[in-house]
């Protein structure tokens, strides 16, 4: 087995989910990596030091200075005939592509998978995770996204993989890239954090969010927010934890004033330490978590604060 | 200009799925159904367009068995001109879905497909893509603002850190994001409206596409449960608890 991961960056940084796609990669077989982008030999520098990667494919060309699928997914084809599956991140930029390469290819393509049972048959959650499905691929070549959260991530260190420059520049002509507004944060991003802190419909309103971040601060925490928040216009969508937002699985998730509707424990029930804090005994929430605190928010937060300055000093 | 969107029939939202006892599946007997809801997302994004006076017409498909046209029939009320129904019982697969609707869109030739991103029932995030390769077309997935100009769409797509807009040729294949819009509610007048548009009926031979599904489903089960933990008397106590029992603090 030759397994072919698709390395996710910014052409300044790795993305961590490209370490837990090399894990899941790990299980099948030999793991090659391709970083394809603009000027980005730090990136393939970085990803031959990945524990357990044999070769890393660089494609450098500026038809790959952005992930535009169309150009991504036709050099992953040209790739593929030497490989038994073709990998990447179950991120927003692994599920653009990932698909164009099956369907160019003639196969399925198999989304987000859990767990792994064999070279053919993979577990993947469905209906948001209240079921799960174990599937096998008829197919020659395994087009797979993998759940970040489900794999450990591998070492970034240790490895020392050859690289190879490969020539081959797809530009579809097809689209363009034409700019990003990223949050700038200085707190880690949701899906790596360690540690999470979310708040729903019950923070009333976007300032409320402030407490959340004093204490998300102190834990070196990420900030996250359920729909209901997002909906309302408390926060952007980017926090959105959740069925249709990020899937995340942090070893402590700090949930405030969420209820608990399915949607959002989708995204967050495979946490290690679950903490609900809301001023409704009855919230589902509670049905879940490993510690509740009944009380509301806007006494239990700033107390938080200060205990942690406690206990953390 | 001729839009077409595709709209899914599966188990509503709000319901609470059980998976079947021999874990061949999930329960649907019985169980209230309804349109996916990034495929309502599509169905208003072409609407709007319409109203913006862009849109000549605007086709809804729906595959699977006859009762997908109640689902074509929610589409026409909110505003979409006529349908197609494809009707199999089989089971379709993301794969076979895209190569039935390129079999349509080579007959209709629209301008603009616009898909949900994904359905909620196997949560794939795959056929507009796979259409939008099969098709040789541009793609702008989970699109959370659609501007269309002179031969391009300007789309801005939700990404993991935040925002990034892409510029596509035309025709392309648009895929819908939680905030590309809200989807309006059929009026009455609209939905007794619906029932007198045309939909059109074929099978997947009609197309010539081989829906055989690539990817077996070997077992569906329960994910593992969570149990309820302890409710605290004080957040000292919550503090305490996670640096010293939990130890994740």
């Amino acid at each position: 087995m030759s397994v072919l991961v698709l390395a996710e960056h910014n052409n300044q940084e790795l993305k961590t989910a490209t370490l837990n796609a090399v894990t899941a990669a790990a299980k099948l077989g030999d793991v090659c990596v391709l970083v394809a982008g603009k000027d980005c030999q730090g990136i393939a520098e970085a990803a031959a030091k990945i524990s357990g990667v044999s070769k890393v494919l660089h494609a450098d060309s500026d038809a790959y200075a952005h992930p535009l699928a169309e150009n991504i997914a036709g050099l992953l084809v040209e790739l593929s005939g030497d490989y038994t599956h073709l990998l990447a991140p179950a991120t927003t930029s692994g599920k653009n592509i990932m698909p164009r390469v099956a369907a160019l290819l003639d196969v399925a393509q198999i989304s987000d998978i859990s767990a792994i049972e064999s070279e053919d048959t993979f577990v993947r959650p469905i209906y948001a995770g209240n079921a799960l499905a174990t599937v096998k691929s008829a197919d020659v070549i395994k087009i797979i996204t993998v759940r970040g959260t489900a794999f450990e991530a591998a070492d970034a260190k240790g490895g020392s993989a050859d690289i190879e420059a490969v020539n081959i520049e797809k530009d579809a002509g097809l689209s363009s890239f034409i700019g990003n507004e990223l949050t700038q944060s200085e707190r880690p991003e949701l899906t790596s954090a360690r540690i999470i802190i979310s708040g729903g419909r019950g923070m009333q309103n976007g300032d409320n969010f402030k407490i959340l971040e004093e204490v998300a601060d102190k834990l070196g925490a990420a900030v996250g927010a359920s729909r209901a928040a997002v909906d309302a216009g408390f926060v952007s969508n980017d926090y959105q934890v959740g069925q249709t937002g990020k899937v995340v699985a942090p070893d402590l998730y700090i949930a405030v004033g969420i209820s608990g509707a399915i949607q959002h424990l989708a995204g967050m029930k495979d946490s290690k330490v679950i903490v609900a804090i809301n001023k409704d005994a009855e919230a589902p929430i509670f049905q879940i978590a490993d510690y509740g605190v009944v009380d509301d928010l806007f006494n239990a937060i700033p107390e938080l604060s200060a205990e942690l300055d406690k206990a953390l000093s | 200009m001729k839009i077409l969107v595709a709209v899914k029939r599966l188990i509503d939202y709000n319901v609470k799925i059980r998976v079947k006892p021999d874990n061949t599946g999930v329960e649907t007997a019985n169980v209230k159904m309804s349109m996916n809801p990034f495929d309502e997302i599509a169905v208003e994004e072409a609407v709007s367009l319409k109203e913006a006076g862009t849109v000549d017409e605007i086709i809804a498909v729906s595959l699977g068995p006859k009762a997908s046209q109640e689902t074509i029939r929610t589409a026409l009320a909110m505003g979409c001109d006529r349908g197609i129904h494809v009707e199999t019982d089989d089971e379709l697969q993301p794969l076979a879905v895209a190569k039935l609707l390129k079999g349509i869109i080579e007959k209709e030739s629209p301008d603009l497909v616009i898909l949900g991103k994904q359905a909620i029932d196997d949560d794939s995030n795959q056929t507009g893509q796979m259409l939008s390769a099969l098709l040789g077309w541009s793609q702008g997935t989970f699109a959370s603002e659609l501007e269309l100009a002179d031969g391009t769409a300007n789309v801005t797509r939700e990404v993991d850190g935040g925002l990034e807009t892409i510029k596509i040729n035309m025709p392309c294949v648009i895929t819908t994001d939680l905030r590309l819009n809200v989807p309006r509610y059929a009026s009455l007048p609209n939905i007794m409206k619906a029932k007198k548009k045309q939909i059109d009926v074929m099978s997947p031979g009609d197309l010539g596409v081989d829906t055989t599904p690539r990817l077996q489903t070997l077992k569906v089960t329960e994910p593992p449960k969570r149990e309820a933990g302890a409710v605290l008397e004080s957040v000292a106590e919550l503090v305490d608890k996670l640096k010293n029992e939990a130890k994740v603090i």
